[in-house]
């Protein structure tokens, strides 16, 4: 029996649960900031990497962000070599992590750092209204796919460690 | 005339110190394989670029220019403050120089390296004030257009702004011996702050220009600092990381079996 489950993939997974969800957490989080990035910045350029109307609270905020995300992001993908090696890497619940970290982020830039510290828009010379929509609604969708992740595996888990030999 | 002599003097100051290290780089390698140790190539050819790259940064073309114009002054600072030192640091000059060094003197320099001194200054927090303090200094005061008048200042500056790069990135990212250690966790929140103030003096530059630079000057600037700098700190954050993933291994087989 023991020898059998040895040689099963992601067998410590039940021990190393925060971990899962804090390195997806962590890389959904650089991920839509590097998305933002690339495609909102340097792809479309409806971005401005600086505008006049930012408070200072927003550029502290975006900065603040902005050098997290990168530590976020290689960060996050080095858990899950650990977790890998532990033999502890749960697909499912990486995931979960992934989207509430992404849609989190986005939540906040679309309304915090976009609305109230007015960093930048998402686009120029256009009506803003739809974008933003748009913008936060995939922030909340993303919010609660992943929660809905979290929530099934960990109740996976509980079972899974109630049972015996797991 | 005076001008132009002043140009290639505060070149000639700030290179020869490189130049000196690079070589003094090459005989330390040499002594230590005389002594019969090893050094890895690929060592001796990131300390090389390393010098070279700080090299360039302050004499050459780039150097010439980035007296007139700010986006080559930035990229000079990029190669002088972020990727020199961090090719310089990953090429483990310290180490290096133990071992080529006689038994004595190694033993004294180990000692300097020990004192309250070296930790106070490889102190991440410490560090990042002078690295990153000194760049809000330069670029959010009337240093940087009191810099282009005086040669002693030039030259000040300069090796300032190489001097707390290489601090910072050995304070960082411990590849040489480091009596003075602390956490990851603690690095890394430092680093982090450190960045955002390295990225929000990015954007500060691009909105304000410092005194006798253009708009569109500081704008490419100071994006060039922001996504520059951004390249250089990705290479650090992986080696950060990378040295947590080799602490951290696992050292026995889980014993998965019996949970």
């Amino acid at each position: 029996m023991a020898n059998n489950l040895g040689h099963m993939k992601g067998n410590n997974r039940y021990n190393h649960l925060s971990k899962n969800l804090w390195s997806g957490f962590l890389f959904g989080l650089g991920l839509a900031a590097f998305v933002d990035e690339m495609v909102f910045h340097q792809l479309l350029h409806w971005h401005h990497f600086y505008d006049k109307s930012s408070l200072a609270i927003g550029l502290l905020s975006d900065g603040f962000f902005h050098a997290f995300s990168w530590f976020a992001t290689i960060g996050g993908l080095f858990i899950v070599a650990d977790l890998k090696r532990r033999d502890a890497f749960w697909v499912s619940r990486w995931w979960g992590g992934v989207l509430l970290g992404a849609g989190i982020f986005q939540l906040y830039d679309g309304t915090i750092q976009h609305k109230l510290m007015r960093i930048h828009q998402i686009r120029y010379e256009v009506d803003i209204l739809p974008y933003d929509l748009v913008w936060n609604i995939t922030a909340i969708i993303m919010i609660v796919i992943g929660a809905i992740l979290l929530r099934k595996t960990g109740k996976k888990a509980i079972r899974g460690v109630n049972l015996p030999n797991g | 005339m005076d001008n132009q002599m002043n140009l290639m003097l505060d070149s000639i100051l700030l290179v020869i110190p490189f130049i000196t290290g690079g070589i003094a780089y090459l005989i330390a390698v040499f002594i230590s394989i005389r002594k019969g140790r090893k050094w890895p190539l690929w060592r001796t050819v990131l300390g090389l670029a390393g010098f070279l790259t700080v090299g360039i940064a302050v004499a050459g073309p780039i150097a010439e220019k980035a007296h007139m114009d700010f986006t080559f002054h930035m990229l000079s600072h990029l190669l002088l403050g972020m990727l020199g030192p961090l090719l310089i640091a990953l090429s483990a000059p310290m180490t290096l120089i133990l071992r080529a060094l006689p038994v004595s003197a190694a033993r004294r320099l180990t000692s300097l390296l020990r004192s309250t001194y070296a930790g106070f200054v490889t102190n991440p927090i410490v560090a990042s004030i002078l690295n990153i303090g000194g760049l809000w200094l330069l670029y959010a005061t009337d240093l940087f257009s009191l810099m282009h008048e005086s040669l002693l200042l030039y030259v000040i500056i300069h090796a300032h702004v190489f001097l707390a790069g290489y601090l910072f990135t050995i304070s960082l990212i411990y590849i040489d011996p480091t009596p003075h250690r602390y956490s990851f966790v603690y690095r890394v929140s430092v680093f982090i702050v450190a960045l955002a103030g390295h990225g929000i003096l990015s954007k500060y530059i691009y909105g304000f220009p410092p005194d006798g630079v253009s708009t569109s000057e500081a704008q490419t600037g100071g994006m060039l600092m922001y996504y520059g700098g951004d390249l250089i700190d990705l290479l650090l954050i992986f080696v950060l990381c990378l040295h947590w993933y080799r602490a951290t291994r696992p050292n026995t087989v889980p014993q998965q079996a019996f949970n």
